[in-house]
């Protein structure tokens, strides 16, 4: 077997594993589904009515509802990664010659899967909330793009703070930031209607253009200068991620 | 077929301003179990990361089934299995999911991973447990599961890290069956413990690591007789017989409630014929004879407290 499709059954061979983590551990499941839910009948139906923004209200958050649902699933992914380096499966891998990339592209990966599934279930109980998007087939196509692209450039980032950090419990630690900035930014209120300082916080951070443009697509409305900006964080965040993550496992392991 | 498994000269590892291991050396034969013996930090997972690839040397040669651990890495880990100190099985799948997991990132056909998985389970009695997650299993069984996973690539040498550690007495014995067993077949075994009576029970030859240092090497019954300690115990009859005894053999010490003589030696057959020979030229009644030659942890005790008071002294 040459190494680029060795590479592959390995990457496969881990990421089947990664699935069964997923969902033979309630924990991870729960994070990554019922908070999200929690949270968006939260906002929906008890905060949601104090905020006048001039649209329908879950019109307005399911963006950014979607964003925070990749943010609570990703935890997961932190606590996973670093539990391999701590337990010495990780040893047992790179005595057996199975790659790097393998290791960590099957953990990016099922990431990505996890999160597709939960803000899949995140957008039908928005449906059911009575969300009414007035995107094209073509435009729904950029919204999955668009939270592929952003799970991709966070599940990276997540991948290296798992390595990086200590012990699960300060990996898990690590992604709060990422649960945490969507408040900071136009998820849930309009960033011109929050207190000086955190406004330009909330323009210039990069879930702002991520959420603009996918509420743009699903308005029938797209910008092209936030997708733009929002691409080139995405893009930015991966690179960084990644080479972090390469540096860290070749230090740690 | 060359007849060295594992050949180290002159091995150094620091990391950062702190030196782990000092220049070793170690040679271990094909087909037999060598064991790592030192207190906890003396530098025994150091090398073995070494040996199986997991760090590089900073100076030395360290050479595995034949092949350099820094040219021929992949050489070398196609070679080579462990089994660490902390059972790296996963929790989260079955004991059958593990072998199956190890057997397909070995790259084996569906079919063949399959029957090494079942044959695996049965030689090391899972199969009872063989569907259940390995987070329900008992310390012992995991450790079984750990070896099995290594053990479903064809390995020339096997290192376990500490393979018993935390185990049981009967989960030990069964381990300590599984590496003899491993060994008939033809494998070579190199071992760390911290149990001296493992490396007694198990190994043909044996090394003592301490700070970095390898402060002794050789068979059991080799270190046994490198410290004092060996000794004959005599019995007698009668105080009378005791204290004729006591006479005749010099440097011996008697004890007159239990009727018996020390009688300092080497352990050694050559010096226990003399003394045989010398009771009998005397005319000597003897109850009871023991030879007495220090265990391990004696040994083991002795080299280690003698090396610290050495480097206290420097």
């Amino acid at each position: 077997m040459n190494a680029v499709s060795a590479v592959f059954a390995d990457s496969a061979t881990m990421l089947r594993r990664n699935i069964r983590h997923t969902v033979r551990n309630p924990v991870t499941l729960f994070n990554g589904i019922v908070m999200p839910l929690f949270v968006m009948l939260l906002l929906v139906y008890v905060l949601g009515g104090a905020f006048d923004i001039g649209v329908k209200y879950v019109d307005y958050a399911t963006p950014g509802l979607i964003i925070m649902t990749i943010g609570y699933g990703i935890s997961a992914t932190a606590a996973a990664v670093n539990s391999d380096m701590a337990t010495g499966a990780i040893n047992r891998l790179r005595v057996m010659d199975v790659s790097r990339a393998a290791v960590l592209n099957a953990h990016v990966i099922v990431t990505t899967l996890r999160s597709l599934v939960a803000v899949a279930l995140i957008i039908g109980a928005a449906f059911l909330l009575g969300f009414r998007p007035e995107a094209s087939f073509l435009q729904w196509l950029g919204v999955a793009g668009m939270i592929v692209l952003t799970v991709v450039a966070l599940g990276w980032l997540t991948v290296a703070f798992g390595l990086a950090a200590k012990t699960p419990e300060n990996a898990a630690f690590a992604v709060v930031p990422l649960i945490l900035l969507p408040f900071l930014s136009s998820a849930f209120v309009p960033a011109d209607k929050m207190g000086p300082g955190v406004r330009q916080f909330a323009e210039y951070q990069p879930f702002t253009p991520i959420i603009e443009t996918m509420r743009g697509l699903l308005n029938g409305t797209p910008s092209a200068a936030s997708a733009i900006t929002a691409i080139a964080w995405c893009i930015g965040l991966t690179l960084v991620g990644y080479l972090w993550a390469r540096a860290t496992f070749t230090k740690r392991a | 077929m060359n007849s060295s498994a594992i050949s180290v000269s002159s091995l150094r590892k620091a990391f950062r301003d702190k030196t782990v291991l000092d220049g070793i050396d170690l040679e271990v034969r094909a087909g037999t179990i060598f064991a790592l013996l030192g207190p906890n930090g003396a530098g025994k997972t150091t090398t073995v990361n070494v040996l199986t690839t997991l760090l590089t040397p900073d100076a030395g040669r360290v050479v595995v089934a034949g092949h350099d651990v820094v040219t021929e890495t992949r050489a070398v880990r196609a070679a080579v299995g462990v089994t660490g100190q902390f059972a790296s099985v996963d929790d989260l799948l079955t004991g059958r999911e593990n072998l199956l997991m190890m057997a397909d990132l070995l790259h084996l056909p569906r079919a063949e991973g399959r029957r090494i998985a079942d044959r695996l389970l049965d030689r090391f009695d899972l199969v009872d447990a063989a569907n259940q997650r390995a987070q329900s299993y008992s310390g012992g069984m995991r450790r079984k599961l750990d070896l099995a996973m290594t053990l479903v690539g064809k390995r020339q040498i096997t290192f376990l890290d500490e393979p018993t550690a935390g185990l049981d007495p009967g989960s030990r014995r069964t381990m300590w069956e599984i590496i003899r067993e491993l060994v008939a077949d033809g494998m070579t075994i190199f071992l760390t413990t911290q149990y001296l009576e493992e490396a007694d029970e198990l190994a043909d030859r044996l090394a003592v690591l301490d700070q970095g240092r390898i402060i002794a090497e050789g068979t059991a019954e080799e270190l046994k007789h490198q410290i004092p300690g060996s000794h004959v115990r005599l019995r007698f009859a009668d105080r009378y017989e005791l204290d004729v005894a006591r006479r005749v053999l010099q440097g011996s010490t008697k004890d007159d409630e239990e009727l018996t003589l020390r009688v300092p030696g080497d352990g050694g057959v050559k010096s226990l014929r003399a003394l045989l020979a010398r009771l009998d030229e005397h005319s000597i009644e003897v109850e009871e004879l023991s030879v007495h030659t220090p265990d391990l942890d004696d040994v083991f005790l002795a080299l280690t407290g003698q090396a610290h008071e050495e480097a206290i002294a420097q």
